[in-house]
């Protein structure tokens, strides 16, 4: 999928690609965009290490590192990433159960999308985070609220993707499965699905990164552990390594999950261009 | 055998796009449907194929009413509408889905063989040319048997020198099992070269304006004398089914008697 060309000048022809990259640019070209921050990391690590600066407000790598080991050494660092993971993870779930059933109901029922997308949009037209007061008083300071503000996050690029992809679906296909006459489920599992999944997994991780956003946002507002608990106690008790030591682990496995997701997929999707040519080269 | 009774079809929008369509096909016949274009053609195919009911008017497969896709009917697009995320031979397999495992591969195996694709078996349909899908599309209805195969203008998209070579693949294909052939097309040589009887249809509303048989033996030969003269009067009726001024001929009438008006 990565490729130096622009999309617009890519070709086609996953073949004409596959005979040039040698074994060198195959990791070499990944490894390009990892110059830069590189650069930058090691370039600032040296200013605090001359004494330029004193690096205390922006910590130079090796102290967040030392922070992240730290946190790892105590117990603690497991703790907070596994309560936000499980916060992330059933937030997710069940925005994902949510805006999947929804969302086909209202692509596959014209009758029920004019019922229900309405006010789905609207509700969608509210910034997010304006239910926090709201969920906080109704489901209270704890899990429950967090996990509902993550759902809700998740919930829209869903719904709107799983709509958008069965409203999409080629009706000169579906009319391929009508002359063989597949019946309403059969119809479903054989052409649908597999027609709507490519738009259904990037929604899926449109919906993660949105649950990571908000993760942080639910974590802010009152926890006693998670990532974001770890931000805001950073914050307060003036410790920039310990907000940038959370700010890389929240990168590494929003990162991580997002290639979950992908990894899972791919399986299903070889027949698409993209993923035929990262097969492929 | 196929039969056509007074076939009208009148979309929700208020064209009038078929009126009063009567044929009868019979089992193995190679009938050519053609006419300028918006005369109701594949208003008429999709009819047949139960893809579209027809406003008024029966279609009958053997005195059964055809209302709904059938089993014994078989339909080929303009394009191939291969399933993307099926391989080659999946597409092709796609309405064997009831048969077992080894029966379906079996059967794939050599319908792939008999469209001269049994290497791309495995390949997806985006690595397959034009003319190339079109055959795995040809393959995938034939595969079933149906006993009547419908195509809309199936070649009318690639370029002269594929389009021969399929429309010959086709008719081989077609001495295996002898299925009943309906094909509307643009091209009047390709309608002389397969059909044993030529429908020409007129717009607005779509319907028949004459017919003409096809006494030729095969395989055909495209520059014998009497191929032109065929097509030179199909090209005939063709045109005067265009012109305004030429009032319909009686749908009743046979062919030797429209010669003779
Ligand atoms: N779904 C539809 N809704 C409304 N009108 C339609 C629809 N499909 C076709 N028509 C109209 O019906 C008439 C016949 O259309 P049809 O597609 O059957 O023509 P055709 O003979 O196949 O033409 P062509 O040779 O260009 O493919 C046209 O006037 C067309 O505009
Ligand atoms: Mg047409």
């Amino acid at each position: 999928m990565i490729s130096d060309a622009p999309v617009l000048q890519q070709s086609s022809e996953p073949a004409e690609r596959a005979a040039a990259p040698t074994r060198l640019s195959r990791y070499a070209r990944p490894m390009l965009g990892l110059l830069l921050p590189l650069a930058l990391a090691l370039g600032w690590e040296l200013v605090v290490w001359r004494g330029w600066s004193n690096g205390r407000l922006v910590p130079p790598p090796s102290r967040v590192f030392a922070t992240i080991a730290d946190l790892a050494r105590s117990g603690e660092l497991v703790r907070h990433i596994a309560a936000t993971l499980w916060r992330v993870g059933l937030g997710f779930a069940f925005g994902v159960v949510a805006g999947t059933v929804l969302g086909a109901i209202s692509g596959y029922w014209s009758l029920a999308r004019r019922l229900l997308d309405p006010t789905v949009q609207a509700l969608r037209a509210i910034p997010s985070l304006a239910w926090v007061p709201l969920f906080i008083l109704w489901l209270g300071i704890f899990e429950t609220s967090k996990i509902a503000l993550i759902a809700a996050g998740v919930f829209f690029p869903v719904y709107l993707g799983v709509m958008g992809a069965i409203l999409s679906v080629d009706r000169k296909i579906v009319e391929v499965g009508r002359t063989f006459r597949l019946s309403g489920f059969a119809m479903i599992r054989r052409i649908l699905l597999p027609a709507v999944l490519p738009a259904y997994v990037v929604s899926l991780r449109v919906g993660l990164g949105l649950g990571w956003m908000f993760v942080v946002a639910a974590e802010l507002i009152g926890a006693s552990e998670g990532l974001g608990y770890l931000l805001l106690d950073g914050q307060q008790l003036g410790k920039p390594a310990q907000i940038m030591a959370a700010i890389v682990i929240f990168a590494i496995l929003g990162k991580l999950t997002d290639w979950l997701i992908e990894l899972a997929a791919m399986p299903f999707l070889r027949w698409q261009d993209a993923f035929g040519r990262a097969k492929e080269t | 055998m196929l039969a056509l009774d007074r076939v009208s079809k009148t979309y929700p929008n208020g064209v009038q796009a078929l009126a009063r369509f009567s044929a009868e096909i019979s089992q193995g016949e190679i009938l050519a449907i053609i006419g300028g274009s918006g005369c109701g053609k594949s208003t008429l195919l999709r009819a047949i194929a139960g893809l579209d009911r027809a406003s008024s008017g029966t279609v009958t497969l053997d005195s059964e009413a055809i209302a709904s896709p059938h089993a014994k009917i078989g339909i080929i697009f303009q394009e191939p509408r291969l399933l993307p995320w099926l391989s080659v031979a999946d597409n092709i397999g796609f309405g064997l889905a009831d048969l077992p495992p080894a029966e379906r591969r079996e059967k794939v195996a050599r319908a792939l063989a008999r469209v001269g694709l049994a290497d791309k078996a495995e390949a997806w349909p985006r690595e397959l040319s034009g003319g190339q899908a079109q055959r795995v599309a040809i393959a995938r209805a034939l595969v079933p048997q149906p006993e009547v195969l419908l195509l809309d203008e199936p070649f009318s998209a690639l370029d002269a020198f594929t389009r021969r070579d399929l429309q010959d693949h086709l008719l081989d294909l077609w001495a295996d099992t002898r299925p009943t052939l309906i094909l509307v097309t643009h091209d009047v040589d390709e309608a002389v070269v397969l059909a044993d009887r030529v429908l020409v249809m007129r717009p607005r509303p779509g319907r028949l304006f004459d017919q003409i048989e096809i006494n030729l033996g095969r395989p055909r030969d495209r520059n014998s004398p009497l191929f032109e003269n065929f097509k030179r009067s199909v090209l005939t009726s063709l045109d005067r089914s265009l012109d305004r001024n030429v009032p319909d001929r009686d749908a009743t009438q046979g062919p030797g008697q429209a010669m003779w008006w």
